[in-house]
């Protein structure tokens, strides 16, 4: 176990290092050029040469690259073109809030996603399972923007409960959340009431009823503890699907988290933000799997590592 | 007596595919949506009421604001008082020709990665498959944004960088499919035999890898047309004013208060589209994929 752990480290850190070559060649390739973004249209070339001399953008491509990632083992990510700001300090104070985020979208998709998933496999074949589970291909085809104003215009617009947008209170957190939750749970739910269904065909689950308990207690204490091992690693890899759409959701609700850094230094080719929001994105999604594939053999001990 | 005693089921002919795929109701639902959907795209010109691009100067209020739905226009305005069904129809050619090529050459990358990694293996396997891992670890809509924002976007290019970011899956499946087949006992026989690498490949490997890339391929569209919608949305895929629904959207946003239709027509057609063709490809995989035949 602690050799395979060691392996998958090693593996991730080589992936990562690939992401971050390729995100920087891709950046490094792009057709906009960040000085002209810092000087301005008016600038001479004598200005505009200067500053890609300033920040080394003069320097070959691989060159350029060894200095960032030797800043990077440093703790240094480089300083934004546009902000002045080093970028380290720029994604730490939004990291928290898109974290928070994370925590409260994951929370809600368990909760929804699990409780279809259940209710589902317990009246297998009934209409409610066909409802459900219908209604769990509807959200995993529902884009994150849509649902995002949906819940908007009915519960910020229309009936007043949540603020428009914005951050602070837990009122502000609940549409963002619900949105994700909203958008996770049918995958949870397919999950769950798949892996529920087998359970409750297992010997233990007959042999639970046979001695007589209870169907609530049968269900609580055998099925849904054991049903939810296999749920568990999916949370890993949700965290990278959430990595993915932070931009959407932020954007949408005014979150201010990294999401929302990204898309600002976006559209003003702000190169070094652009490349550390990736990395850190990156890493939050190769943690993830990692977490999915360490946890999993942890919790059930039937599954052995080679 | 053993060679006759055989189950009813197995003398019974194999339904084929179609007849299967007939007997789920959810497939046929998503069929129907799909065919309404492609051919209300291809007859854009003729069923639309009027010029998607027209701003009526009839189809603003008094006040300069967009109509609702009901009266001449059935769904409403926009902003500027064009047609929102009519914008929606034409929009529906936007989505599908994204869905369609951008897919395709995702299912085409895939599919060659994924066949190359996994017959040849050895080194070139190797690489190719570390190479997909890495894609996997990229945050796909984030990278996608930072590409489309940079080159100015066009249908082309956003197909084009929706394709970069959608192949990974299918070079995985693909690829597990590939070194399964390639140990079994026919390839082994075709290569005894004197076939040729392209024979065996193609004619041999890939005819059994065509469940495989139908059902990736429909549910791809599907994801391919979510990814369009967002691009859209955000303002950095298809640029006004030619239609897309994702970017009626971001256009109608401001008003989406005072004037929710703008937001929520487009956004059930993309809904709509989505799960069409998500119950198409879930069902195509139910009946192709023998492994998982009686799961559920």
């Amino acid at each position: 176990m602690a050799g395979y752990a060691v392996r998958r480290l090693v593996q991730a850190m080589l992936i990562l290092l690939g992401v971050s070559f390729i995100t920087f060649f891709l950046l490094y390739v792009l057709p906009a050029d960040p000085v002209r973004q810092i000087a301005g249209r008016s600038a001479t070339p004598q200005t505009v040469a200067n500053i890609r001399e300033q920040l080394g953008l003069d320097q070959p491509f691989l060159v350029q690259y060894w200095r960032y990632m030797a800043g990077l083992f440093q703790g240094d990510m480089g300083r934004s073109y546009l902000q002045k700001t080093d970028v380290a300090t720029l994604i730490a104070a939004r990291l928290p809030a898109s974290l928070l985020l994370m925590a409260a979208g994951i929370f809600a998709e368990l909760c929804i996603g699990l409780t279809m998933g259940v209710i589902a496999a317990l009246w297998r074949g009934r209409s409610i399972d066909n409802s459900l589970m219908m209604t769990s291909f509807v959200t995993v085809s529902a884009p994150q923007f849509v649902v995002a104003l949906l819940l908007l215009y009915v519960f910020a617009v229309k009936l007043g409960w949540f603020p428009i947008g914005g951050y602070g209170t837990a009122a502000h957190l609940v549409l963002p959340a619900m949105t994700l939750g909203v958008l996770g749970s049918g995958w949870y739910a397919r999950m769950m009431r798949s892996s529920m269904v087998e359970v409750l065909r297992s010997d233990f689950v007959r042999t639970a009823r046979a001695k007589g308990l209870t169907r609530g207690r049968v269900i609580l204490r055998h099925a849904m503890p054991n049903a939810i091992l296999p749920i568990i690693a999916m949370i890993g890899i949700d965290i990278g699907i959430f990595m993915g759409g932070i931009v959407v959701v932020e954007g949408v609700f005014g979150w201010p988290g990294i999401g929302q850094l990204a898309w600002q230094a976006i559209q003003r080719v702000d190169i070094p933000i652009i490349m550390g929001v990736t990395l850190v994105s990156a890493c939050a999604i190769v943690l993830g799997n990692l977490l999915a594939d360490l946890i999993t053999p942890l919790v059930d001990p039937r599954i052995r590592i080679r | 007596m053993s060679d006759v005693a055989v189950t009813p089921a197995a003398v019974r002919r194999p339904d084929g595919v179609w007849a299967r795929l007939r007997r789920r109701k959810l497939a046929l639902f998503g069929m129907a949506i799909v065919v309404l959907m492609v051919g209300s795209a291809i007859l854009a010109p003729w069923i639309a009421p009027y010029d998607p691009f027209e701003q009526h100067f009839e189809g603003l209020s008094l006040y300069g604001e967009p109509l609702p739905p009901g009266g001449d226009f059935l769904l409403g305005t926009d902003l500027l008082g064009r047609d929102l069904l009519s914008r929606l129809l034409y929009g529906a050619r936007t989505s599908l020709i994204i869905g369609v090529v951008a897919n395709g050459i995702a299912l085409v990358i895939g599919t060659l990665i994924g066949l190359v990694a996994g017959f040849f293996r050895g080194w070139i396997g190797s690489v190719l498959m570390r190479f997909t891992d890495l894609m996997m670890a990229f945050p796909a809509l984030l990278l996608a944004i930072c590409l489309a924002a940079i080159f100015q976007p066009s249908l082309w290019i956003v197909a084009f960088v929706i394709a970069m970011v959608n192949w990974v899956q299918t070079a995985r499946v693909i690829y597990t499919e590939t070194t399964a087949l390639t140990e079994r006992d026919f390839i082994a026989a075709e290569r005894t035999l004197g076939a040729s690498t392209p024979r065996i490949v193609f004619k041999h490997i890939l005819p059994h890898l065509i469940p495989m890339i139908v059902v990736w391929g429909t549910l791809g569209i599907s994801t391919t047309v979510l990814l369009e919608a967002t691009l859209s949305y955000l303002g950095v895929g298809v640029q006004p004013p030619t239609p897309s629904w994702g970017n009626i959207i971001f256009e109608n946003q401001t008003y989406f208060q005072s004037a929710p239709w703008l937001v929520f027509f487009p956004g059930a057609a993309i809904v709509v589209l989505a799960l069409a063709f998500n119950l198409v490809g879930d069902a195509l995989r139910d009946v192709l994929d023998p492994t998982l035949r009686g799961s559920n």
